[in-house]
């Protein structure tokens, strides 16, 4: 019996309903959902150090055993993903908090928020296939609200593209979970999985995997990105920061754990199909990324392009790879949420969104400014900092297995995204001072908290990779041996 | 623009009982029969769907002073609350039990807890469907 | 009947593509409805269509049929109701602030 599993999901659920009584006191939203997210965050933390040194945990809900009941497995890689999403959304509701958008405050802007995480955490913890469904469609209901919440015209309009897509996702997951449920007669993923190795995945498993991959492909934005940009690009600081951090690793995550611990007998098909994927999607984002010059296109297209690089692991399919991916993922999770509420500042204070339209804003906010370098250094791979061993690793990783294309890509899409940041950190920070200090918009100690604290938090944490690696090397053993995984996910070897 | 709608103001006002008796009978028979809390709340709500239809907006706010958001979340909590009640006799979670009592009355009586989880459903649904359907309606 | 019901299905499917591909934005959100439609009834047989009896312990029938695509089905007509009914309010909404309910004409941002 591990009752503490079902918290990361329930105690958002219940501290966002419980704040829809207190929508006149804008305090109480704005501190009571940044308790629950800590509390959140303090439980994931330490099921992460219980598993480590208890094994992986099950939760079954109602005491209906598996295969049959709804049931919560937590191993490393899942509760490393929930701890960093909590993590990065009290970052984002503390921005939310002092960023004092009344108007979409008043329209329950933060329960919405610990909806949309109540969802994420629900995705990572869940072993069932259809409850993995529900809490998509949980974090996606959150979403759909986020996306329009406050009514903007480009809001609006980009919410109606958004919602489409993702319904027609969502209806592709389902008709992957009919077809699975009438070959398979069963929705356990440990159950599947074992259900596909006696069966040694015969070809029409693969063709259900392939719509597998199309889904998730669609919810990470592996090569189905083109509705990523125009959403991310039309929603406020805080919220676009936490879609970026969490939503497309949802997605990873779930491609993660299908062709890890579900799909893993054809990788010459699936995992080939894969790196095609990642390739593309890395090419396809750099080119965007460069192309453009609307800052917020830029940070979407770099969320695009960390989608293939970490694919790029999944792809090459060895331990080193995986453990890279895993590592990057993390530093992802982290290091989007930076670059998304630092571009959301600058926009705020200069009131552009253009590159070429403003520069020297180093001498009008020098620390803002430094920050922003350090964040571009973290996201190209640069040592210090924490993007470095998920870069080295999967690159070393992708060279075992001989994939000589995916790493020359994987490494040159490294440097689009060095460029295409450096350029506006030239354009906008260096240069001419074209905002006068007397015109120029405070940023207030409250908006650069949070960057600051998630700053420090990615120099930290490449510098101090050693406390990760257990958990980490963890996870990926998990990933790699799904026989782990079963032998704790049902109840006896079947 | 009223119409003349005498007809379906008094059909309604017999009907909406009618149809809240069999909400109420649907959500009590799911323990052991199709029904239960979803279909129930569902059967509930559709009763001030047809007060609303028929009377205006007004009338039937005046006469019903209830916050459906709030109704909604209260629900929803409910749900919650009872299923990590069973956290508290160190079970799994949304973990239900059942006993027989012997009530005056009723004479033997089967309780269970899941009525309680449903009983949260139903709110839910009453709340979530009335808010759409007047949210949808108020604005065209 | 396994037959006919993915026939249905098909039908379902292929009408609802027409609608999602027209330009009307209310004819969009209708063909998402007939899409849920459509992948509900493919849910129910895919678990097969037994004529067994109500899963219930208790009475003792020869077969039982299987409840869970009914559970699987229950919940994604929920989820599928609420998507439905936020997305027809989304759409009205951008209806009025817009003025239009041509896709083609919601084509790209307005400040490009």
């Amino acid at each position: 019996m591990n009752n503490i599993l079902v918290f990361p999901m329930i105690l958002p659920i219940v501290a966002g309903v419980g704040l829809l009584f207190f929508r006149t006191s804008r305090s109480i939203q704005r501190w009571g959902s940044i308790a629950a997210m800590t509390a959140v965050f303090s439980i994931s933390l330490f099921i992460l150090t219980t598993v480590l040194s208890d094994g992986i945990m099950r939760l079954d809900f109602g005491e209906w055993l598996p295969p049959f009941g709804i049931t919560f497995v937590a191993d490393a890689f899942a509760m490393l993903l929930v701890s960093a999403a909590s993590l990065v959304s009290i970052l984002c509701l503390l921005y939310a908090a002092f960023a004092r958008d009344e108007q979409r405050e008043h329209f329950f802007l933060y329960p919405f928020l610990l909806l949309l995480t109540a969802g994420v955490n629900g995705s990572f913890l869940t072993g069932d296939l259809f409850n993995l469904f529900v809490c998509f469609e949980v974090m996606l209901l959150a979403s759909y609200v986020l996306m329009t919440l406050g009514g903007e015209r480009r809001q609006l309009v980009e919410g109606v593209k958004y919602i489409l897509i993702n319904i027609l996702s969502s209806w592709l997951f389902l008709l992957g979970i009919a077809y699975i449920y009438g070959t398979l007669g069963t929705l356990n993923m440990a159950h599947l999985s074992l259900r596909i190795a006696e069966a040694g995945q015969p070809p029409l498993l693969t063709t259900i995997s392939i719509l597998f991959l199309v889904v998730f492909s669609l919810k990470a934005g592996l090569v189905l990105y083109f509705w990523l940009p125009g959403s991310y690009g039309a929603l406020p600081t805080a919220v676009s920061a936490l879609f970026a951090a969490l939503l497309t690793k949802v997605g990873v995550y779930a491609l993660f754990r299908t062709f890890t611990l579900l799909f893993y007998h054809e990788p010459n098909i699936t995992h080939t199909i894969i790196g095609w994927m990642a390739v593309a999607t890395m090419i396809g984002g750099s080119i965007g990324a460069i192309a453009y010059k609307d800052i917020r296109k830029i940070a979407s297209y770099n969320v695009v392009i960390a989608v293939g690089f970490m694919l790029a692991g999944l792809a090459a399919f060895n331990l080193e790879a995986i453990e890279g991916a895993i590592y990057y993922l993390l530093h992802d999770i982290l290091v989007k949420g930076l670059l998304f509420l630092s571009i959301g500042s600058i926009i705020y204070a200069t009131g552009k969104t253009r590159f070429d339209e403003v520069s020297g804003l180093i001498v009008n906010y020098p620390l803002f400014g430094w920050m922003f370098f350090v964040t571009i250094l973290s996201l190209g791979g640069i040592p210090p900092f924490s993007g470095f061993p998920g870069k080295i690793l999967i690159g070393q990783g992708s060279i075992a297995a001989g994939e000589y294309v995916l790493a020359a890509v994987a490494f040159a899409s490294s440097l689009a995204v060095l460029y295409s940041l450096i350029r506006i950190f030239l354009s906008m920070f260096w240069g001419e001072m074209s905002i006068r200090r007397k015109d120029q918009v405070p940023l207030t100690k409250g908006r650069l908290a949070p960057i600051l604290i998630l700053t420090l938090l990615t120099a930290g944490l490449g510098l101090g990779m050693n406390l990760l690696s257990p958990y980490v090397s963890e996870a990926a053993n998990v990933l790699m041996n799904p026989e782990l995984y079963i032998n704790k996910a049902l109840n006896k070897p079947f | 623009m009223r119409e003349n709608d005498v007809i379906l103001q008094t059909v309604s006002k017999i009907a909406v009982f009618i149809i809240l008796t069999f909400g109420v009978y649907l959500f009590l028979a799911g323990h052991h029969h199709p029904g239960g809390g979803f279909i129930g709340g569902l059967t509930l709500s559709s009763a001030f769907v047809l007060l609303y239809l028929s009377f205006d907006v007004e009338t039937v706010n005046a006469g019903i002073p209830l916050d459906y958001r709030k109704l909604a979340a209260t629900g929803v909590l409910i749900s919650v609350c009872t299923g990590m009640g069973s956290l508290l006799f160190g079970s799994a979670f949304l973990s239900q039990t059942f006993a027989y009592f012997n009530l005056p009355l009723f004479g033997k009586t089967e309780l269970a807890t899941v009525v309680l989880f449903e009983a949260g459903v139903a709110l839910g649904v009453i709340g979530v469907v009335v808010t759409i359907i007047t949210s949808i309606s108020g604005e065209v | 009947m396994e037959t006919i019901i993915i026939l249905l299905v098909g039908v379902l499917v292929s009408v609802a593509t027409y609608l999602l591909l027209s330009k009307n934005v209310i004819r969009v959100v209708l063909g998402t409805a007939l899409l849920s439609h459509a992948v509900h009834l493919l849910l129910l047989t895919m678990g097969g269509l037994k004529r067994g009896s109500v899963p219930i312990l208790g009475d003792q029938p020869e077969t039982y049929t299987d409840a869970l695509p009914q559970a699987l089905i229950l919940t994604a007509i929920v989820i599928s109701f609420a998507v439905t009914a936020f997305f027809l309010v989304l759409v009205f909404r951008t209806y009025q602030q817009t003025n239009t309910d041509n896709l083609h004409e919601l084509k790209g941002a307005d400040n490009e």
